[in-house]
């Protein structure tokens, strides 16, 4: 008996009739704006077992980004269901927000106590965060004062020790210098060795996807085109990818 | 509503956290830091008694602290309705990166405003003394009254941070609809001998801003009691208003990110 950790089942997510409307605006048409449907996900389903790696590829507006939101919990899906069977879960994405005005140091209480860790848990790991984010005494500066390659190196850090059951990645093979990006790849590579860590990628560099996943989801147009060996599925969508 | 405590429950650090830190990020920039929250309400209070002595030459019972505890509890009213209108696009940062129960923003809000009128009426008490205002037991009735509008405020604001999510331009519409509140409810005048009958009374059973500024003053300088009945309707109304909002926003909330650019 597989143990599964995420359940994703005929997903449909779509941005239609939530447009923002202002009231200036109608009042001058004088007609409501028709509800503009636009089908981000269309009837996603799949499987990740406990503790493995599943790398998610597509163009530019597949429903990468749409999907992995969703299981986040930050959208709602509009059809399907998706079960974490209970697994703590958490998003990692470029540019993560933070207060600008605080330290580093308090961002990291206040991103760390939204993931739904408490004050000792946080506490218990701070150090570490700090030292892995190599940021020294900027820890103590306001964030507004960081780079952005400071920025995305905190937010890393962040997610990287607070270990949450599931990850999802979107996008942050780039983060910092040479040195860094060795570093948070070796890091990466610990977390998802972890096998009580399931694991979701989006990314664009499909050399890091061949090396690291298990299986290889490809997005066509928010549906799934292959899914399976990540040599096979990634070979197929560079080839793809250069008729296009 | 089940759902709303047990998340007010679980988040309950997480607000006290947001808030200090807020605290200090709206401190960490100025010279004069936390002084701001005093020469604030002070300054204000200035303006209004210029307003009131010199250029209408009227008077009320010990203008100066009159002035203020209207400017306090408005303060309060005024910037927890502001910044429900876009409390959604202003967190974006956070609410598209993490799931968060959306009224957890309005609670951080709120407690950050609460925090600066608390120093607000610590000025008020210290005002009382200078100006040789009784302290009396009546006081005592400020706790009912500030829950009242604690509870007021927070269904307003449920509403109006659903509503400021897909209407863009509400805010403007909130601006001019919270100046008119503001001259109707008796800031610097007071509205049952300013205002003729029966006006007034209708005022201050409709409007329960100045029914609330008006038992303000009940409980600090005429030493009376407030209007127990009203105050409890108003209570009422006031959560009637926050279920329906809490309900409204566990619905749509997990589409408002959708809605924002």
């Amino acid at each position: 008996m597989k143990k599964y950790a995420i359940t994703v089942k005929n997903l449909h997510i779509s941005y239609r009739t939530l447009k923002g409307f202002s009231i200036k605006k109608s009042l001058l048409k004088l007609k409501m704006s028709k509800a503009e449907v636009f089908e981000a996900v269309r009837g996603v389903s799949f499987e990740v077992e406990k503790g493995k790696i599943l790398g998610i590829v597509g163009k530019n507006g597949s429903g990468k980004s749409t999907l992995l939101r969703s299981i986040a919990g930050i959208f709602s899906a509009d059809s399907g269901t998706i079960d974490l069977h209970g697994n703590t879960v958490s998003l990692l994405s470029i540019g993560v927000g933070f207060q600008s005005k605080l330290t580093g140091y308090e961002n990291i209480f206040l991103s760390g106590m939204l993931l739904g860790f408490s004050e000792k848990q946080i506490k218990e790991k701070i150090n570490e965060i700090i030292e892995f984010s190599e940021l020294g005494k900027f820890i103590y500066k306001p964030v507004s004062s960081y780079s952005s390659g400071m920025h995305s190196k905190l937010a890393f850090s962040i997610t990287a020790i607070l270990e949450t059951d599931i990850m999802l990645i979107d996008e942050v093979f780039s983060v910092g210098d040479i040195k860094f990006k060795k570093k948070s790849y070796d890091k990466m590579k610990e977390l998802i060795s972890d096998e009580n860590r399931t694991v979701l990628i989006v990314s664009h560099s499909l050399g890091t996807l061949k090396e690291l996943c298990d299986e290889v989801l490809w997005l066509h147009d928010g549906k799934i085109k292959q899914i399976g060996d990540p040599e096979e599925v990634i070979s197929a969508y560079e080839e793809f990818m250069k008729k296009d | 509503m089940k759902k709303f405590f047990q998340d007010v429950k679980k988040y309950y650090k997480y607000i006290i956290y947001s808030t200090k830190s807020n605290l200090k990020s709206e401190v960490a920039n100025s010279y004069l830091n936390w002084l701001w929250w005093i020469l604030d309400p002070l300054c204000f209070m200035l303006v209004y008694t210029f307003i009131v002595q010199i250029v209408f030459k009227t008077n009320e019972e010990y203008l100066p602290v009159f002035v203020l505890i209207g400017l306090t509890a408005w303060n309060f009213f005024n910037s927890t309705m502001n910044g429900s209108v876009k409390l959604v696009s202003s967190n974006k940062s956070i609410v598209t990166k993490v799931y968060i129960p959306k009224y957890i923003l309005i609670l951080i809000k709120m407690f950050t405003n609460l925090f600066k009128m608390m120093i607000s009426w610590g000025l008020i008490l210290i005002m009382m003394l200078i100006f040789k205002v009784p302290y009396t037991l009546y006081m005592l009735q400020f706790f009912p009254v500030l829950i009242v509008l604690f509870v007021l405020s927070f269904g307003f604001a449920t509403i109006l941070m659903h509503f400021g999510v897909f209407v863009e331009d509400l805010s403007n519409i909130i601006k001019i609809v919270l100046k008119l509140t503001f001259y109707l409810s008796g800031i610097f005048y007071a509205i049952s001998t300013r205002v003729p009958a029966p006006y007034n009374q209708v005022l201050l059973s409709l409007n329960p801003v100045a029914l609330i500024i008006d038992s303000f003053r009940s409980t600090f300088l005429y030493g009376n009691f407030v209007n127990y009945p009203l105050l409890g309707v108003w209570l009422l109304i006031g959560i009637i208003i926050s279920i329906i909002g809490i309900k409204t926003i566990q619905k749509y909330e997990n589409s408002y990110v959708k809605v924002m650019k």
